[in-house]
């Protein structure tokens, strides 16, 4: 068994693994309890198991929990909570942009990502920042939306 | 009575909560409301169960606050406030005094599991009449308690009390913790609409701030002590048996053992990734398979299969004039084509089971866990009444997808291993194994005459057949562990709206029912509904192409439902349409072709209705369809919140705007090869249309349910919409861009 100490949330954790292959996915949900982060493909194709590595957005599913150690590792429990939700999550509920929710954890993650990056994204910047996002439900006119607003209730970074 | 209920007006009630967008829902004494229990639900049990019992849908406890329970689940839709607006509506008890619990066979009563959009349509007007007889019963007690008859009082914020403000007394105090032994009184009077507080507010979903934070607890992230995880391995060709098993392949990797009964393979392990792993790393042998047919030839199977029997669905007149057409009689015919589909849950199915000598529990996403029940007993041959399964919310359904094959799978292998097991699906296996929509194929033939009158309609669609009173859709590791069921085919009400919606003096619309289908089938959103009014909505075009008159009013002129009327004129007066026949003339040097078409339906002749309109830009040298805009109304009948409506409506375009574009399951000899999100691509962001959407209020009517119904125009409106702008007629789904690319081609 090997140690790995990752940092997740702003917290040191150590968990044991056998395989240094494991993804971070498996690392997040079984040993830390992380379950906010869902299994969709496993294949770094829906972006539901988005979560951000050193600021960037990562598909947890295929990137091995050894690959992270080192690095700033934020879930969407690190966001906000029901009461206290940060700035993208309080647009997700303004908009009420989510039905089943089951890739919204993720789609927040890729918000943030671009949000960072892109701090003023026009509506085709927002798109095309979500496209490796997959929503079955059909929510993707009101999550445009949310991240539109979640950028125009953002202070200007100076 | 008819208002439109904007988005705007919601945005108002949420903003003018300063920001506090959760009206009162949060952790407090009923636990998070957006759960679909709640952590001390097991002190119901033994309550009643019987569906025209007012105790099987409500409870009031010493405290004054109200716990109701429904057999219909939310699944994503907003049903989780909705009938919570009903409820307190009815008893006059503030939302978030009530807790709710979902799809659980031992609390909630059977209401024929979660489908057909009839949540609110049938669950939500039971709860309704429940809540009002519990009412009625509130009063009369309050009447006894406070000496004064029951006319003089009303009740209001959980009291009973005199219209007059004197005297309260509240309904904890008058029934807390008791049984109302009362039948639904199905006269008990409903509160008049001028008085409605939650009906007709798109109040906010309690559960939405859990799932964007994470914090919602999925069926996916449920865990039980000593609970083992496990991948079943499932054959790799269709039919294929388990010859050999190579236990030794997968030593070492982190203790996983595996699980056989006969040919149901499987490992569990203590820790997921292990059992993934192992999963992948086991050797075992196969026999060939028993074979599929081949998927290029499916719909010519389809067209020459035996038919069972045949169905006819309307009747009127005859179709002389299109076997004999009269002099300046003009005749059309046309073949649609709708694939087999796949319900493309974002997260594979689940479950987690525990098996024991007394008692059987199983937790899954079901949209029918009361199915279920039943299912797991038989498969386990114990009584009914020994299993329990509870509904936690999964990945959007859509329908049946492999939910319950999980949760048989998870029910055999922990009886197997004597402890608690969850079993998750693959990507792989959620796109290959999930029971489809089936694929379904439409010939119309019509005549218009000499007038421009349609002088006759036929409809003909082959589909495969249902199986009478088939009690589950048969699950994969029943047949490959043994053990027996029954063998058939469910696919839901596959058949309805194959005839058009308008009045013509003679029409024939029939179903030939054929024996089989390649794939299991299971009902898919607005079963057969798509493809069937993707047919009927095409040719009504076609047939108005032909008499050269304006798509729009060929429909006005043959609808007298005024309600139906007023959603076409209030999306042609949105979209601005411009009256005239289609196609546009096409500038053949165009690089990119634009065009508008709609499309109508009247869902199973007698619910929501819904028109549609659409603008779309072809790109004559990819083939490329962008749809740039989607304009509809529905009228559903009373709206209990608009927003979720909105919702729905969004998902219900967009989601067959993806069936329409993108999809088609695809298999082999042995198998599905269509398995993952490359291969079987959807919808993505950059293809999202602006959305215009219009929902009528209806406040003297009842809810005719809003989860299915605005999906079945969007194929026509879709064709039409291309037919507009390049004279091509597509009738073959999807609209990929090689198969457009090589219609324009024929065309030119």
């Amino acid at each position: 068994m090997a140690k790995l100490t990752l940092k997740v949330n702003g917290t040191r954790r150590e968990v044991e693994s056998d395989d240094p292959g494991t993804p971070l996915l498996y690392v997040l949900r079984g040993d830390l309890g992380l379950t906010g982060t869902h299994f969709g493909c496993g294949l770094a194709q829906c972006g539901a198991c988005t979560v951000l590595v050193g600021g960037r957005a990562v598909r947890s599913c295929i990137a091995p929990a050894s690959s992270v150690v080192g690095q700033e590792v934020v879930t969407i429990e690190g966001l906000g909570s029901p009461e206290r939700p940060d700035p993208v999550q309080a647009a997700f509920i303004a908009e009420q942009a989510a039905q089943c929710g089951y890739c919204t954890a993720g789609m927040v993650m890729s918000a943030r990502a671009l949000l960072a990056q892109t701090p003023r994204p026009t509506e085709q910047q927002v798109r095309e920042g979500l496209a490796g996002n997959l929503c079955r439900c059909g929510s993707h006119a009101r999550v445009i939306r949310a991240v539109l607003r979640a950028a125009a209730a953002t202070p200007r970074a100076r | 009575m008819a208002a439109r209920v904007s988005r705007r007006s919601f945005l108002t009630t949420s903003l003018a909560a300063g920001g506090a967008l959760i009206v009162g829902f949060g952790l407090d004494g009923v636990g998070r409301a957006g759960a679909q229990s709640i952590p001390d639900a097991d002190r119901f049990l033994g309550k009643s169960l019987a569906p025209d019992m007012v105790d099987s849908m409500l409870a009031v406890q010493r405290d004054g606050s109200v716990t109701v329970f429904v057999g219909r689940v939310d699944v994503g839709t907003g049903a989780r406030i909705a009938l919570r607006q009903i409820v307190g509506e009815e008893l006059d008890v503030p939302l978030e005094r009530i807790a709710m619990i979902e799809g659980d066979t031992a609390l909630t009563p059977d209401q024929g599991g979660t489908g057909g959009s009839y949540g609110v349509a049938r669950g939500g007007v039971q709860l309704r009449r429940a809540a009002a007889t519990a009412r009625q019963a509130l009063l009369g007690m309050g009447a006894q308690r406070l000496g004064r008859p029951a006319g003089d009082l009303e009740v209001a914020d959980g009291v009973v009390r005199g219209k007059d403000g004197s005297g309260s007394v509240s309904y904890g105090e008058l029934i807390g913790d008791r049984a109302f032994n009362l039948k639904v009184d199905a006269a008990a009077t409903l509160k008049p609409a001028d008085r409605f507080r939650f009906i007709g507010k798109s109040l906010p979903r309690p559960d939405v701030p859990e799932k964007v934070t994470g914090h919602h607890r999925y069926l996916h992230d449920l865990t039980l002590p000593s609970m083992l995880h496990a991948r079943v391995i499932h054959p790799p060709a269709y039919g294929a048996t388990l010859v050999s098993v190579d236990e030794a392949s997968i030593t070492g990797i982190g203790g996983a053992r595996v699980v056989r009964i006969q040919s149901f393979l499987a490992v569990v392990a203590e820790r997921e990734w292990d059992a993934v792993r192992a999963a992948r790393a086991l050797k075992a042998q196969w026999s060939a398979g028993t074979g599929l047919p081949d998927h290029a030839r499916e719909f010519e199977a389809m067209r020459a299969a035996p038919v069972v029997r045949d169905q006819e669905i309307a009747k009127r007149g005859d179709l002389a004039a299109l076997t004999a057409p009269p002099a300046g009689t003009r005749t059309l015919a046309a073949t649609y084509r709708w694939p087999m589909q796949t319900h493309g849950s974002i997260g594979p199915s689940c479950s987690v089971a525990d098996v024991r000598p007394d008692r059987v529990t199983v937790w899954s996403a079901s949209q029918n866990v009361h199915g279920f029940q039943g299912t797991c007993a038989r498969m386990l041959g114990v009584k009914r009444d020994r299993v329990r399964v509870i509904y936690m919310d999964g990945a959007g359904s859509y329908g049946a997808n492999g939910a319950d094959d999980a949760a048989a799978e998870a029910a055999l292998l922990s009886k197997a291993v004597g402890r608690p097991v969850r079993v998750q699906w693959s990507r792989q296996e959620e796109h290959g194994l999930d029971p489809k929509g089936p694929a379904q194929l439409l010939e119309l033939r019509g005549a218009v005459d000499k007038d421009g009158e349609v002088a006759a309609w036929e409809t003909q669609a082959w589909l495969p057949i249902s199986t009478a009173n088939l009690p589950n859709t048969p699950l994969v590791s029943l047949d490959a562990a043994g053990i027996p069921q029954t063998q058939g085919r469910a696919s839901g009400l596959i058949y309805q709206n194959v005839d058009p919606p308008y009045a013509m003096p003679n029409l024939s619309a029939v179903v030939h029912w054929v024996a089989d289908a390649p794939l299991r089938t299971a009902p898919l959103r607005a079963p057969g509904k798509i493809a069937n009014t993707f047919a009927v909505e095409s040719f009504t075009d076609e047939i108005a192409a032909l008499a050269r008159v304006d798509p729009l009013e060929f429909r006005l002129r043959r609808l007298s439902n005024p309600r139906g009327v007023e959603v076409l004129k209030r999306v042609a007066a949105r979209m601005g349409w411009q009256p005239r026949p289609s196609p546009r003339p096409v500038n053949r040097r165009a690089a990119v072709l634009t065009g508008r078409g709609l499309a109508y339906v009247h869902y199973k002749h007698e619910e929501t209705i819904v028109a549609m309109g659409m603008e779309v830009a072809v790109e004559r040298a990819t083939g490329r369809i962008r749809v740039t805009r989607v304009v509809a109304a529905q009228d559903c009948g009373l709206v209990i919140n608009p927003d979720c409506v909105q919702a729905q409506l969004e998902g219900n375009i967009l989601q067959t705007l993806s069936r329409a574009l993108h999809e088609e399951i695809v298999y082999d000899r042995d198998r599905v090869t269509t398995v993952d999100w490359a291969s079987y691509p959807i919808l993505t962001f950059p293809e999202v249309p602006k959305l215009e959407l219009e929902v009528i209020q209806r406040l003297d009517q009842p809810p005719l349910g809003a989860g299915e119904a605005a999906s079945t125009p969007v194929g026509a409106a879709l064709a039409n919409a291309v037919f507009d702008a390049t004279g091509v007629r597509l009738r073959t789904v999807p609209f990929r861009p090689d198969r457009v690319k090589t219609a324009l081609a024929g065309r030119s």
